[in-house]
């Protein structure tokens, strides 16, 4: 599966797009739903919820792991996905579309600009 | 270093995801836990189960050294029978559990735990030592041996497509020397998924020949490759206990669903008897039970479990899954005794937040949904 190119990606295997100058949406990479395996279980925080960036905002569950979700960047938690919590299996299927919450921050360009791009992402999990 | 089993290259050509386990490099998954395990329950899969330990009594006095080590009865066993049943410590604690096959008169193949394969044969040869019966040769054999589990309700016409034993006259719970794939092997009808199945025991040299020939039968009929995954939430379903999990050195029989392999009646002293008897007496003051939730969230091992009030221990998760089957999450756990009655409701610490979960019969499915 190829990693979007105008996304950009964590070491914690998050995905970042940017919706406007202000807002951010966020999803898990192919690398790690193909790592977790079949995906049961999805756990998201409440829409006003502030998250400092690193800061776990969730969980996702396989059958045979459980991970946490960490914020690629600091905001406030303006919408969730809620449709996929309860059908949380098609992170597997379309892991860069099926996203899982979209933080604003004034500053949202500027922090999407710090993380890896696309390239940067693929050279780090060959490093894995 | 971790060792690998005789079916890696095969492991690594079918895109097994190989991980660490018990001291081995084996897979966790080839095509998904969810699609492995449906292949069970509904048409056939095959397990790579080589890591499993393999010791061999031998002579005059194997059973009576096999009734002193283990808590089952092997007289009971006529010749090609095989009997579910474990080591006990002197507190009644359980060391391994095991699969006996009786494969001569004098003759025991047991089957044991990966990671207390050492550690079996270390207490078996102590207590050989002091051994003053008949003669009896305590061998380990488990680098010559490969295991291969063929599991589901199509496992048998798969067999018998490269295999000319008479698979029907195999019962549940025997086995027989016989020809697959060109292959002498000791064919077994048990399993550790709930369905019909067997697992076959065979040289490593012929391990892959077998392990591709029974491939290649079974793909008219939808047979995949399973890895620890889907072994894991099928003998899950099932609530069969996994030693690490729900077994432990300080954990007795009685305390843990297997009373019905203790056999205090039998006349042979063993080892933990008296333990036993005495747990017996008392009364064990914990079960273990199934444990089921409509809720979202799933406990795992170490999970723990507490009373209604939400605020009283009452004890710890061994397991716990989704169930690929329910759809649910499933759990096994080690509970105060007082707690064991079906349809008990307990709350299980996950994370932050308390999961309400119900005492559930068990098997966790039904005969009617593993097609037995």
């Amino acid at each position: 599966m190829s990693y979007p190119k105008q996304y950009r990606y964590t070491k914690e295997h998050e995905w970042a797009e940017l919706l406007s100058e202000s807002r951010i949406r966020v999803g898990i990479t192919d690398h790690a739903q193909s790592s977790l395996g079949d995906i049961v279980f999805l756990e998201l925080p409440k829409v006003g919820r502030e998250l400092k960036s690193h800061e776990t905002f969730g969980v996702v569950e396989s059958i045979k792991a459980v991970s946490d979700l960490y914020a690629p960047v600091s905001g406030k938690v303006v919408e969730i996905h809620s449709d996929l919590v309860s059908d949380p299996g098609r992170i597997n299927s379309q892991p860069h579309t099926e996203w899982m919450l979209v933080v604003e921050a004034s500053d949202a360009k500027a922090q999407f600009d710090g993380l890896m791009d696309a390239e940067a992402y693929q050279e780090y999990i060959r490093s894995l | 270093m971790l060792k690998r089993t005789a079916l890696y290259e095969e492991h690594l050509k079918l895109k097994g995801r190989m991980v660490p386990f018990g001291g081995w490099e084996l897979p966790v998954q080839y095509s998904g836990v969810m699609a492995e395990h449906q292949a069970v329950r509904t048409a056939c899969g095959i397990f790579d189960v080589s890591h499993m330990g393999e010791i061999v009594l031998e002579g005059p006095g194997a059973l009576a050294f096999l009734s002193k080590v283990t808590i089952n009865d092997p007289a009971s066993l006529a010749l090609w029978q095989a009997q579910y049943s474990a080591f006990c410590n002197e507190s009644g604690g359980i060391i391994d559990d095991l699969v006996v096959y009786r494969t001569g008169e004098q003759r025991f193949f047991l089957v044991v735990n990966a990671s207390n394969t050492d550690k079996d044969f270390d207490h078996l040869s102590r207590v050989h030592r002091e051994w003053s019966g008949e003669q009896v040769n305590l061998t380990n054999r488990s680098s010559e041996f490969s295991q291969i589990a063929l599991q589901g309700p199509r496992a048998s016409e798969v067999l018998a497509k490269v295999c000319e034993l008479p698979l029907g006259n195999i019962q549940n719970y025997w086995c027989a020397e016989g020809m697959v794939a060109g292959a002498r092997t000791l064919v077994a009808r048990t399993g550790y998924t709930g369905e019909d199945g067997f697992e076959i025991y065979l040289s490593n040299e012929d391990a892959p020949k077998v392990w591709g020939a029974l491939l290649e039968a079974g793909a008219p009929f939808g047979i995949l490759p399973c890895g620890l995954g889907a072994r894991d939430t099928l003998r899950l379903e099932m609530k069969y206990a996994l030693y690490g999990h729900e077994l432990d050195d300080s954990t007795g029989p009685l305390e843990t669903g297997l009373g019905w392999i203790t056999k205090l009646k039998k006349p042979a002293d063993f080892v933990g008897r008296s333990a036993i008897e005495a747990m017996k007496a008392h009364g064990p003051s914990r079960a273990l039970v199934g444990l089921r939730s409509e809720g979202r969230g799933i406990a795992r091992q170490g999970a723990e479990v507490y009373d209604s009030d939400r605020t009283t221990r009452i004890g710890t998760v061994t397991s716990g899954t989704q169930s690929p089957t329910l759809k649910q999450s499933i759990a096994i756990a080690l509970i105060q005794k007082t707690h064991e009655t079906t349809g008990t409701k307990v709350w299980v610490k996950v994370r932050e937040d308390f999961l309400e979960y119900t005492v559930s019969p068990t098997p966790f499915i039904s005969k009617s949904r593993r097609n037995v």
